[in-house]
């Protein structure tokens, strides 16, 4: 046992006498899976940006009145001082002020639900949580709702997404205090929190209801499904600016997002000032989370799905998800929208709706891995 | 100026002094929002120089004093080993000199300045902790939960050492084999050992292992003690709780024994682990004999005599 006193008093390389546990010279190796993971990072992002493109351009096109995609292109470039045509007088207006908001409106709407999803998940550190599920969705309806049915108009076009806000950043605040003990949230706690949050939602959502007058009930019933069949350009600007802060404000803390995979302490010991992050991220996802519900009623499993496909796909590293989920989840609302006005055509699916159909199994399937990873949730 | 000489490993000897911030490039929305305290990168330490110590210190967690009165400095250049039965304090003493618990009583400095004072950004390019389990919530690969210890060092000119240091961590951890692997698919071995090339590649001058070789076999066990050596021999402050008190006697410089909230006793090795204090502490006799080759003293629990052990009394109590 020479080599512990060697050890003890050498200076390292100085002593001469390799170690077996010691290399010599690492070389400098990049991880093949972490290169591999930001390739698809990249072909991804770019497939996403085309895949949007190409489907907005398509929905903006497709309805009881058909509009050529070239047509739709000219009218585009028309609009944009880049030649093309502009459409015929009834083609036009059903372009610019019927279509072209609703495109836009979900896309706004599934980009700010996705990427509240990623976000959420990052700092509940837990896969499962999302805005429909523990109940901020429903927390900002009842201010949205309470907006309708008291017909308030404080703030003008902006009373319905500030109330909804307000009410959304109250209830994470509230499930999160809840869900929280000793610097973990687990994973029922956490869904137990989101059910009694919910229901206490919409007991409120429905007494709301009944004090409502006929033609708010209609509107609130609407709504409360999940539509944007009611898109309008003021209901895009209503939005816009809540729905823009919260997308650009959430990939600067990416790399601290990752950071608080390991915990709050080891976050905290690699120098994230996790206090604060944690608050503005609360912050982040109420606006958008209130912002997609203003416009669109509650729209589950949007947040749930995307960034899991995407951590699927390219690996749980917060720089691509974030965006990426924002992209995905416009992506997934535009085609759901589409789904949802031509399917049944000249009927219309609630959104909402079908999101559910779709999400709740794939939440379900979640649901099971989950509880075989941790064997039980004891 | 001979710490002129000896600090001549993480940085060239002109960049000893503050290095300001190389700015990042972020958006006019960028920096309005991260707005950051500045930060300065730490010159090394001096040799023999403290890199954290704690005066005086008082903790009580759940209404109970689990520290009392523990006064500790841990020195650049040296191993400091922090042992003791169990709920002697160890870990709270250890969490103290992390920053992580507040204290009723007394202070915790970390570099000079009293440790709540250090915002979390600055303190993590001086300190690095590897907790005593570690658990991650979503599927990073092992280099990426690796490269996570480099982040305090983000646009700074050190990060531009960032795969070299990374890939020297992995190499002196043995966990390159599994570069590729989510770090949740790995056995508690080699999570700690992945956890642990994390805090190496922080490249702090105070480096806080919490029970570092628990969950190791024989041969990581000592690889681990070798990397402390080899840490403190090139400046560094290293402090180890350890079970294992023939790991201690071997390889630390200093050995600082807890009980009941205090330190009982504090100094080398040889001058420490001594029979008498140790069999108080551990409510267990023991015999320390010197290693046949070296010195080094052997801790060895008292077992019933009579050459056969515990095994023998078994088979007695039996007829």
């Amino acid at each position: 046992m020479t080599t512990v006193d060697d050890t003890r008093t050498g200076a390292p390389g100085a002593g001469g006498k390799q170690e077996p546990g010691d290399r010599p010279e690492p070389v400098e190796k990049p991880a093949g899976g972490a290169v591999v993971r930001r390739a698809r990072a990249t072909v991804l992002t770019v497939g996403l940006v085309g895949a949007l493109v190409v489907c907005a351009l398509f929905a903006a096109g497709v309805g009881a009145y058909d509009i050529p995609l070239g047509d739709v292109v000219g009218s585009l470039m028309n609009r944009l001082g880049l030649g093309g045509a502009p459409l015929d007088r009834v083609g036009e207006s059903v372009l610019w002020n019927v279509r072209m908001p609703r495109v836009v409106l979900a896309m706004l709407v599934g980009a700010s639900l996705a990427c509240a999803g990623a976000l959420m998940q990052g700092v509940f550190g837990n896969p499962l949580a999302e805005p429909g599920v523990i109940g901020v969705s429903a927390g900002a309806a009842v201010g949205a709702v309470a907006a309708i049915a008291f017909g308030l108009n404080f703030l003008g076009n902006w009373t319905i997404t500030s109330l909804a806000f307000v009410f959304g950043l109250a209830t994470v605040l509230l499930v999160y205090t809840l869900s929280r003990s000793g610097g973990r949230t687990e994973v029922v706690t956490l869904i137990l929190t989101g059910i009694a949050v919910n229901a206490f939602g919409f007991a409120l959502v429905g007494l709301f209801v009944f004090f409502a007058d006929s033609a708010q009930v209609t509107q609130i019933t609407f709504w409360q499904l999940g539509s944007l069949a009611q898109a309008t350009w003021p209901k895009v600007f209503a939005v816009l600016p809540c729905a823009l802060l919260g997308l650009l404000v959430a990939p600067l803390y990416a790399r601290k997002l990752d950071l608080l995979a390991l915990g709050e302490r080891p976050a905290r010991h690699l120098g994230v000032p996790v206090e604060r992050m944690r608050l503005v991220l609360i912050v982040v996802v109420a606006l958008l989370t209130a912002a997609a519900v203003a416009v669109a009623g509650i729209i589950t499993f949007v947040g749930l799905l995307v960034p899991h496909l995407l951590r699927m796909a390219a690996g749980p590293g917060h720089r691509f998800l974030i965006p990426g989920s924002a992209l995905g989840g416009a992506l997934v609302l535009l085609v759901a929208d589409l789904a949802a006005r031509t399917l049944a055509a000249p009927a219309e699916l609630p959104l909402g709706v079908l999101t559910a159909l779709i999400g709740s199994p794939f939440f379900f399937w979640l649901l099971r891995r989950t509880r075989r990873r941790q064997g039980g949730w004891a | 100026m001979t710490e002129q000489q000896e600090v001549t490993r993480q940085l060239g000897a002109d960049e000893q002094r503050d290095v300001p911030e190389r700015p990042e490039p972020p958006g006019l929305l960028g920096r309005l929002l991260a707005r950051r305290a500045p930060r300065r990168v730490p010159a090394p330490l001096a040799r023999g120089a403290v890199a954290a110590e704690t005066r005086d210190v008082a903790v009580r967690l759940g209404g109970r004093l689990v520290l009392d009165g523990v006064d500790l400095a841990a020195r650049a250049g040296e191993v400091l080993a922090l042992v003791g039965p169990n709920g002697a304090g160890k870990s709270t003493l250890f969490a103290a000199l992390a920053g992580d618990v507040a204290v009723e009583r007394g202070g915790v400095r970390v570099y000079g300045r009293p440790a709540e004072r250090w915002g979390a950004a600055e303190l993590a390019l001086r300190r690095a902790v590897l907790p005593q389990s570690s658990s991650l919530a979503f599927p990073f690969a092992v280099a990426e939960v690796v490269a996570m210890g480099r982040a305090p060092w983000a646009g700074t000119p050190a990060a531009e050492e960032d795969g070299r240091v990374v890939a020297e961590a992995m190499a002196a951890t043995e966990v390159e084999r599994f570069a590729d692997r989510p770090f949740s698919a790995l056995s508690g071995g080699e999570r700690a050992r992945v956890s642990l090339a994390r805090a190496l590649a922080q490249q702090t001058g105070l480096l806080l292992l919490d029970e570092p070789t628990a969950a190791l076999d024989l041969r990581h066990q000592e690889l681990v003690l070798r990397i402390c050596r080899r840490r403190a021999a090139a400046g560094d402050a290293v402090v180890v709780v350890l079970h294992d008190l023939g790991l201690a006697a071997a390889y630390a410089d200093r050995v600082a024994v807890l009980s009941g909230g205090r330190l009982v006793a504090d100094g080398p090795p040889a001058s420490v682990l001594r029979a008498e204090l140790l069999s108080e502490v551990y409510r267990q006799p023991v015999e320390v004999l010197p290693h046949p080759h070296g010195g080094a003293p052997l801790v060895v629990p008292v077992r019933p005599a009579g050459g056969t052990g515990p095994r023998g009394t078994e088979i007695a109590v039996d007829r």
